[in-house]
């Protein structure tokens, strides 16, 4: 293995790390919300959650928009996503299905509920982690792909 | 009240996804790849967004609701299942293929061109398709 240095970017993550909790604690102390991008998402196409919350909408449009205007302004970053239609498409299904099959993606289990020490959401995030490094690993370094 | 709350949450996080770093694929790919060139930058931000949460928690644990009114979210019965398990693995396997998870694909899909779209619409597919298959049917949370 070898450790990619790059301090900058480490200070960029933090930045908008603490940006990303504090935004989760804003729902969470404001609206009394867990901020779930699945299951927020999820809760607007379908429908499934205890109830229909208007809100839903507005955090959508927020988490969509505010980064397009921000584009507008500073220009895109470099996004570097796949040119592999398909691939993304098998993708997109598996994180679609498999976060609705779990209740929660990064920001449900890896955010919220791990600084809450809830067992499932640890248990959620421990697993993605290592099915994503094992899936990484075969598609670029075994297959070759990617 | 509540939607504006709502909205400045969502553009916060948009907003951080983007300075974070983590809608770039490459870098979330690059934090995946553990036996290559191994990128640390998804544990800062992770540990970045898991800070303010924790003082969150504590907070709320002394407040029985939030300002509007709703009750704090109570600690979900701890179900360890195929389910959880299961789920986690495909979300996983999608994420290293793509680099995306929901967060930063839905910060993303305005400007990231056809690849985001069909990442974001393959995503909300895949959603639908597991509140529409009754096998898969979701259990009220």
């Amino acid at each position: 293995m070898t450790l990619l240095v790059n301090p900058q970017d480490w200070l960029f993550g933090l930045t908008g790390g603490l940006m990303i909790g504090a935004a989760a604690a804003l729902l969470l102390l404001g609206n009394g919300r867990i901020m779930g991008a699945s299951g927020i998402l999820g809760n607007v196409l379908t429908g499934t959650g205890p109830r229909i919350r208007h809100e839903d909408l507005p955090f959508l449009l927020g988490l969509i928009g505010a980064p397009m205007l921000a584009v507008l302004v500073w220009g895109a970053p470099d996004s570097h996503v796949s040119g592999d239609l398909p691939l993304l498409a098998l993708a997109g299904v598996l994180v679609g299905m498999g976060t609705r099959l779990a209740n929660g993606c990064t920001s449900g289990h890896g955010v919220c509920g791990m600084s809450r020490f809830s067992t499932r959401s640890i248990l959620a995030t421990a697993v993605y982690l290592f099915a994503g490094m094992l899936t990484f690993f075969v598609a670029r370094h075994l297959i070759g792909g990617l | 009240m509540r939607s504006v709350i709502a909205g400045a949450a969502g553009a916060l996080f948009g907003l951080g996804l983007l300075v974070s770093g983590m809608t770039d694929t490459a870098k979330v790919q690059g934090w995946l790849d553990v036996t290559g060139t191994w990128d640390p930058t998804l544990a800062f931000v992770l540990g970045g967004a898991i800070l303010p949460m924790l003082l969150a928690w504590q907070v709320a644990a002394r407040r029985p609701r939030a300002l509007s009114g709703t009750p704090i979210p109570p600690m979900p019965k701890q179900v360890i299942d195929g389910r959880l398990l299961g789920g986690s693995a495909l979300f996983g396997a999608g994420w290293a293929l793509a680099g995306f998870c929901p967060g930063p694909a839905l910060a993303a899909l305005g400007w990231s061109g056809t690849g985001g779209l069909v990442f974001g619409l393959a995503m909300a597919g895949g959603m639908i398709a597991v509140n529409a298959l009754p096998a898969l049917k979701t259990r009220a949370a």
